[in-house]
C-alpha cells in the first residue's frame, strides 16, 4: 500500500464544499452515502471501497503517493500571490490570500516537486483545490511554467496533476494570460521532446482544461472526474435543459476521444511509472 | 436594471436634431442652428467620453454598430479569399479565416465574426466559436507559416460557445492546441482586439508578437455579468465587476499585457470607422515592418519571452529588489 496516512487533516475552507467529513473516525461517502471507517477509506487511497468514488485529496498526498518512497524535493515554494488589481468583491482578495495560506500552509494553489518515479527523474506540479478552488492566477501560471522549464533543463518528464475550477477571477486578465504563458512553455517542452503527462482529477475545468491539462503527450484522468471548459451550470443556462448523467465526466471524455486512459487512483503511480520509463527508454 | 447604453442617449438626441434640421432647405438661420448643435454635440461627446466608466466601455465594445472583422478585412486588405472548414467536422461561421493582401503583400487573416441582423447573428452564433472554428483557424494559420505569410488576427467574441456540442467535440482541447500552436508558428502574428476579448475564446486567436487593442475594446477572463453572478452572487452587480476586472485597453497597457492602444474617434469606432481603419492600418504596417526582419527562431524566442513575462507575483527567493515581477505589483 503506497498511500500514507495524512499528517494532518486538511481544513476545508468555508467556501468550498467539504468533500470529506473528517469527524475523526468516520467518513461519509459523498457519492453513495456509505459511512465507513476513515482508516478503511485511507487505506484504499481515499477511494470509497463501496462505489469507487475518488475523494478529493491534497496536493501533498498526491506527491507522496506518486514519487518513489513518497520522497520529493519541493522547489519554487516561495512564489506567492500579489494583488495587482487590488481586487475586492464581498471580501478583499488580499485577505482571501492570507486566509487560504493559513488554511493550507501553501503560498498558492500548486506545489512543484522533483523526485523519481520508477527510478526516472520526474518533475511534478500538483494543484491544490483547497487553495481557492485550485484557481489559476499568476502564481500557478508562473510555477507550472517554471516546472516545464525545469523539466526541459533536466530533460526529465513533466507530470501536471490538475484540480481546478479554472482561472482566478481576482487576477482577471493576468490570470487569462497564464493560459498562453504555460502553453508556450509546453510548446518548448514538446519541441524539446521531453515527455509531458497530464493527469486530470475532479474537477478540471475552465482555463486550466483549455491550456495545460489538455496538452499532454498523454492525457490521463481519474474516474468520474468533472472535466470540461464551460461549467455544467453555464451550459445548462445556455441550452435551457438539464445535462445528461455522466456528461463531462472522465468516461465521457474517453468515449469522445479527448483523453487516453481513465486510471483508478490505485493504479496511477504504476501507470505513470510505466509511461515515463517507456518514454525515456529506461528499463522497468 | 437601467439600460447600460443610457450614457449615449443625450448624444443621440442631438444627433437626431441635427438630422432633422438637415431635412430643411439651406438658409442662414438653419445653418447657424446646425453649427451650434454640432458644437454642443462635440462638447457633450467630449464630456461623456472623458469620464467613461469601465461598464460604459463594455457597452461600446459590444456596440451593435461597431465594425466587425469582415469590415476591417474589407477596408484594410485587398483580394480577400475566405477559406472554410476544419476538415474534421464542419465550418464555423463565428470565425472567418483566409488569405488576402496587405499593402500588396500576401497575408493570412483570421478573426471572430459577429452578425449584424438577427439572421446573421444566429448564423454567426453571436461570435461564439465552437471547436471547429478554432481548428479551422489553426489549419489556415499553419498554411500561412508554410507559405511564409504573416498572420493578422482580429479578436471580437463574448467567448467560446458554452454548449453541449462544443464540449463534446473538445472545446477545451481546441483552445489549448491553438495556444500552443500559435506559440510555435514561425511567422509574424499581429493581434488586434477590436471589440470583446472574451476569455479563452478570445485568447485562442491571441498568441502572437504584437497585441493591440482599440481604445474602447475590452479583454477579460470572464464577462462582468458572469463575474458578478459568481463573486457578488448578483448579475446586477456587473457594473461593479466591470470596474474590478480592469478590462479596458488602458488597464491592459498599464499591466504590461498589450503593446498599444489604438485611439478611437469620440463616440467610438462606429462613429467614424474609416478613421479607425486608417489608424490601425498604419500601426499594423509599422509593426509588420519591425517583425519582418526577424529570423523565425528569433521570433519564436521573443514571443515566448513576451508571454513569459506576463503575471504579477512575489518571489522571496529572488530577494526584495527582484520581488516584483511583471507590472510592479503592490505587496499583498
Ligand atoms: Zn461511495
Amino acid at each position: 500500500m503506497w498511500f500514507r496516512q495524512k499528517k494532518k487533516p486538511e481544513v476545508p475552507s468555508g467556501e468550498e464544499r467539504a468533500v470529506r467529513v473528517p469527524e475523526g473516525l468516520w467518513t461519509k461517502c459523498e457519492s453513495c452515502g456509505q459511512i465507513m471507517f476513515s482508516q478503511t477509506v485511507a487505506e484504499n487511497g481515499q477511494v470509497c471501497p463501496k462505489c469507487n468514488y475518488h475523494f478529493r485529496i491534497s496536493a501533498r498526498e498526491r506527491l507522496e503517493a506518486l514519487f518513489d518512497e513518497g520522497a520529493y524535493e519541493e522547489f519554487d515554494s516561495e512564489v506567492a500571490p500579489a494583488d495587482p488589481l487590488e481586487f475586492k468583491d464581498s471580501k478583499r482578495y488580499a485577505d482571501r490570500i492570507i486566509q487560504y495560506q493559513r488554511q493550507t500552509g501553501l503560498k498558492d494553489a500548486v506545489i512543484n516537486a522533483r523526485g523519481t518515479m520508477g527510478g526516472v527523474p520526474v518533475i511534478i506540479s500538483a494543484m491544490e483545490y483547497a487553495f481557492m478552488g485550485g484557481s489559476m492566477g499568476s502564481v500557478v501560471g508562473e510555477k507550472i511554467t517554471r516546472a516545464a522549464e525545469e523539466a526541459l533543463r533536466r530533460r526529465a518528464p513533466l507530470v501536471v496533476i490538475s484540480c481546478s475550477g479554472g482561472a482566478r477571477m481576482q487576477e482577471s486578465v493576468l490570470s487569462l494570460m497564464q493560459m498562453g504563458k504555460v502553453a508556450a512553455a509546453l510548446a518548448r517542452l514538446h519541441e524539446g521532446r521531453v515527455p509531458y503527462i497530464s493527469v486530470m482529477t475532479d474537477p478540471t475545468t475552465g482555463g486550466v482544461t483549455a491550456s495545460f491539462a489538455m496538452l499532454g503527450d498523454v492525457n490521463l484522468a481519474e474516474p468520474k472526474a468533472l472535466i470540461g471548459f464551460a461549467g455544467p451550470r453555464v451550459i445548462e443556462q445556455t441550452i435551457r435543459q438539464t445535462l445528461p448523467e455522466g456528461f463531462q465526466r472522465s468516461e465521457f471524455l474517453l468515449e469522445k476521444g479527448m483523453i487516453d486512459m481513465v486510471v483508478h487512483r490505485s493504479q496511477m503511480r504504476a501507470t505513470l511509472v510505466s509511461l515515463v520509463q517507456k518514454f525515456t527508454g529506461k528499463t522497468g | 436594471m437601467k439600460d447600460p447604453r443610457d450614457f449615449e442617449r443625450p448624444i443621440q438626441e442631438i444627433e437626431a436634431q441635427i438630422e432633422n434640421l438637415a431635412l430643411f432647405g439651406e438658409d442662414k438661420s438653419r445653418d447657424k442652428e446646425m453649427a451650434a448643435l454640432r458644437k454642443k454635440l462635440e462638447k457633450l461627446r467630449r464630456e461623456v467620453f472623458a469620464k467613461l466608466t469601465p461598464w460604459q466601455t463594455v457597452q461600446l465594445a459590444r456596440h451593435p454598430k461597431r465594425p466587425y472583422s469582415l469590415d476591417y478585412i474589407q477596408a484594410m486588405f485587398t483580394d480577400w479569399q475566405e477559406l472554410r472548414g476544419d476538415r474534421r467536422f464542419a465550418d464555423d461561421p463565428a470565425i472567418v479565416a483566409g488569405f488576402a493582401r496587405f499593402r500588396g503583400r500576401p497575408v493570412c487573416v483570421v478573426g471572430h465574426q459577429k452578425g449584424r441582423d438577427t439572421k446573421q447573428k444566429i448564423y454567426r452564433n453571436f461570435g461564439m466559436p465552437k471547436p471547429e472554428g478554432y481548428r479551422k483557424a489553426l489549419r489556415i494559420m499553419k498554411m500561412a507559416e508554410k507559405f511564409r505569410m504573416p498572420i493578422f488576427t482580429f479578436i471580437d467574441t463574448p467567448g467560446a460557445y458554452p454548449g453541449m456540442d462544443a464540449e463534446e467535440r473538445g472545446q477545451a482541447e481546441a483552445i489549448a492546441v491553438n495556444l500552443e500552436a500559435m506559440a510555435r508558428l514561425r511567422t509574424p502574428i499581429l493581434i488586434t482586439v477590436t471589440g470583446e476579448g472574451g476569455s479563452g475564446g478570445a485568447l485562442a486567436l491571441g498568441i502572437g508578437d504584437r497585441i493591440n487593442m482599440l481604445q474602447f475594446s475590452i479583454y477579460s477572463v470572464i464577462s462582468p455579468e458572469g463575474c458578478a453572478a459568481i463573486l457578488w452572487k448578483d448579475a446586477a452587480q456587473a457594473e461593479t465587476a466591470a470596474s474590478a476586472l480592469k478590462l479596458t485597453a488602458q488597464d491592459l497597457l498599464r499591466l504590461g499585457l498589450i503593446d498599444r492602444v489604438i485611439e478611437e474617434p469620440l463616440g467610438g469606432a462606429h462613429v467614424d470607422p474609416a478613421a479607425v481603419f486608417q489608424a490601425l492600418e498604419g500601426v499594423l504596417a509599422e509593426e509588420l515592418g519591425e517583425l519582418s526582419g526577424l529570423e523565425p527562431e528569433d521570433l519564436f524566442e521573443r514571443r515566448y519571452q513576451k508571454f513569459r513575462a506576463m503575471g504579477a507575483y512575489l518571489d522571496a527567493e529572488q530577494g526584495e529588489a527582484a520581488k516584483a515581477k511583471g507590472p510592479a505589483p503592490k505587496p499583498a
